[in-house]
């Protein structure tokens, strides 16, 4: 059952005019951040996008989360067209977006507070979700106390805490250690796998984009379309396994993504007439 | 933390009233040796000797409370009228941009210029000291709010628009915190204001307040009881600023540095 359908999704952005800048819009000051995508995904799938750097995925999420209308296209929640923002999704932003006048826990409240949820079972749900992330020592601290990866895990907690169907999240690992990510990871498999959510996840990482997803979607250089959609055949169960990341069908996966996403890379960074070299933030299939 | 915060304050004391002792024995002893006349500036002692009579005569408490409730009805009035238009200003965009060049022009007025203005209008009596508070109070509260307003983040508003907050949720939960340390920037800075405009109206027109006992004193050359309401003046100040850094903090603990006046 097809859970979020995306139908030709094209988005312009006004751009300031400083006469500079390069682009494929019919107008001089338009960007076309998103060139039709198409993307469906199935209820209790987990999807992940990959694609280089500003090529339109926290775009994407926006138009998902009802947050920015798209200027060509639909996109459909359960067969309904979205229309604005709603509870059914929570979304982890990229910049975390916590709310620095509430401390841990309020932030992890504040989804809770729109719904008529007495005070009492907020705080218990919030701290649940805290304790989730391993967080629960850090209820009472202002974001401005707490570390990148720390806000990052409010941010999940506070996406987590409304139990919406629908999880949108951008690199919501991006800022963690290698081993905080892991273990996040393989919580966030346990919490899908529990709870049955419809996952799209962004992430820089192939390596996590092929140990969380059923399917990982390949991103194209602005105009941003989904240039291919890999199934990734490893079964559920498999992905505690400790040696995961070397088998055959993990080293296969990673390897197929990496030469389709290598030559969209090089092709953002030539729109982008940067010459800084952005393959650092790339893991090699090696 | 508090216990701790209190010994540091403690250590720090000698360090704080230095220079303030300094500045009272220097008082003290240029008038005594001749350095300055004593007529026209008598010792610290005999201005706190006569501090201390106008407190118990009472008359101190008298023009205090005078002065007090001109420059907190003033105050009161500015920030009842130029919160809720800060924020109609800095919530719709277009309006503070078409705005904004008349408020910046206005803002440079120099507002005791307009006294006589206001005599005019509302003649000597209470009305146009209070007006004349406000007004002064008003910029900088109005203007604190507008940018406050204006400056919020707007991937919080996107987050909490995520979480399905109705537009006036938005407004309590998001605008009116975000904007706080903004808005009490702005009182503190018209609690100052609002005390020299009040002095400053006082001794142009009134025949109570504190503005009027020092420009009154000097008129019959009771010289001590000048500073001595001088002396209540900064002292009054020093407590405003204080309580109304106070608010601020509590009202702003979630931000990691706090300015300091
Ligand atoms: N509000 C906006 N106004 C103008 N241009 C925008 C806006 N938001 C995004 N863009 C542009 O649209 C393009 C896509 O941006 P987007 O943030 O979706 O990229 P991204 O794929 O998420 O990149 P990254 O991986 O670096 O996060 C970029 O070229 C960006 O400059
Ligand atoms: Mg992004």
């Amino acid at each position: 059952m097809t859970k979020i359908k995306a139908e030709n999704i094209k988005k312009t952005f006004k751009i300031r005019t400083n006469g500079n800048s390069r682009n494929n819009g019919n107008s001089s000051n338009e960007l076309l951040a998103l060139g039709g995508v198409n993307l469906a995904i199935n209820k209790g799938e987990f999807i992940s996008i990959v694609g280089p750097s500003g090529c339109g995925k926290s775009t994407f999420l926006d138009l998902v989360g009802g947050l920015s209308k798209p200027n060509e296209g639909n996109i459909y929640i359960d067969g309904k067209p979205v229309e604005g923002p709603g509870l059914d999704r929570g979304i982890v932003f990229q910049q975390y977006a916590l709310f620095p006048w509430r401390t841990a826990l309020e932030n992890v409240e504040f989804g809770l507070e729109s719904q008529n949820i007495p005070k009492n079972e907020r705080r218990g749900t919030a701290q649940k979700y805290l304790t989730l992330v391993g967080l629960n020592s850090f209820e009472d601290r202002y974001p401005y106390e707490l570390s990148g990866g720390m806000k990052q895990r409010v941010a999940i907690a506070r996406a987590l805490a409304f139990d919406p169907d629908i999880l949108l999240m951008d690199e919501p690992f991006g800022a963690l250690d290698a081993q905080t990510r892991e273990i996040l990871q393989r919580e966030l498999l346990h919490i899908w796998e529990e709870t049955h959510k419809t996952i799209l996840f962004i992430t820089h990482s192939i390596d996590e984009a092929v140990f969380l997803s059923d399917k990982v979607a390949i991103m194209t250089a602005r105009p941003g379309v989904i240039k291919k959609m890999e199934d990734i055949p490893i079964a559920r169960n498999d992905r505690f396994e400790d040696d995961i990341r070397s088998s055959q069908d993990f080293v296969k996966s990673r390897y197929k993504l990496w030469e389709l996403l290598k030559e969209e890379v090089v092709r953002a960074q030539q729109i982008s007439g940067n010459a800084v070299s952005n393959f650092s933030k790339w893991e090699t299939a090696k | 933390m508090g216990s701790a915060n209190i010994v540091k304050q403690l250590k720090l004391l000698p360090q704080k009233v230095f220079a303030i002792i300094l500045f009272l024995l220097i008082w003290e002893i240029a008038p005594r040796t001749g350095l300055v006349d004593p007529v026209f500036l008598p010792p610290a002692s005999v201005v706190f000797s006569a501090l201390y009579d106008l407190v118990i005569t009472g008359v101190l408490f008298k023009h205090t409370s005078i002065s007090l409730q001109r420059a907190f009805g003033g105050f009161a009035i500015a920030a009842l009228t130029a919160i809720p238009l800060g924020f109609i200003v800095g919530w719709f965009k277009t309006f503070e941009k078409y705005m904004d060049p008349l408020l910046q022009t206005m803002r440079q007025l120099p507002i005791l210029a307009l006294f006589p203005v206001f005599i005019l209008f509302f003649g000597i009596g209470e009305v146009s000291k209070l007006a004349i508070i406000a007004l002064a109070c008003f910029w900088s509260i109005f203007l604190n709010t507008v940018s406050g307003v204006l400056n919020v983040d707007p991937l919080l508003i996107k987050s909490a628009r995520s979480m399905g907050i109705p537009h006036t949720g938005m407004f309590r939960k998001v605008v009116l915190p975000a904007a706080a340390p903004a808005i009490f920037t702005g009182l503190r800075y018209a609690g100052t204001v609002s005390l020299i405009v009040l002095v400053a109206a006082e001794m142009i027109g009134a025949n109570a307040g504190l503005g009027f006992f020092v420009i009154n004193s000097e008129a019959k050359f009771a010289i001590p009881d000048m500073y001595a309401a001088i002396v209540a003046l900064t002292i009054l100040g020093v407590v405003i600023n204080y309580l109304l850094i106070g608010v601020e903090r509590s009202v702003s603990k979630w931000k990691e540095e706090i300015v300091r006046s």
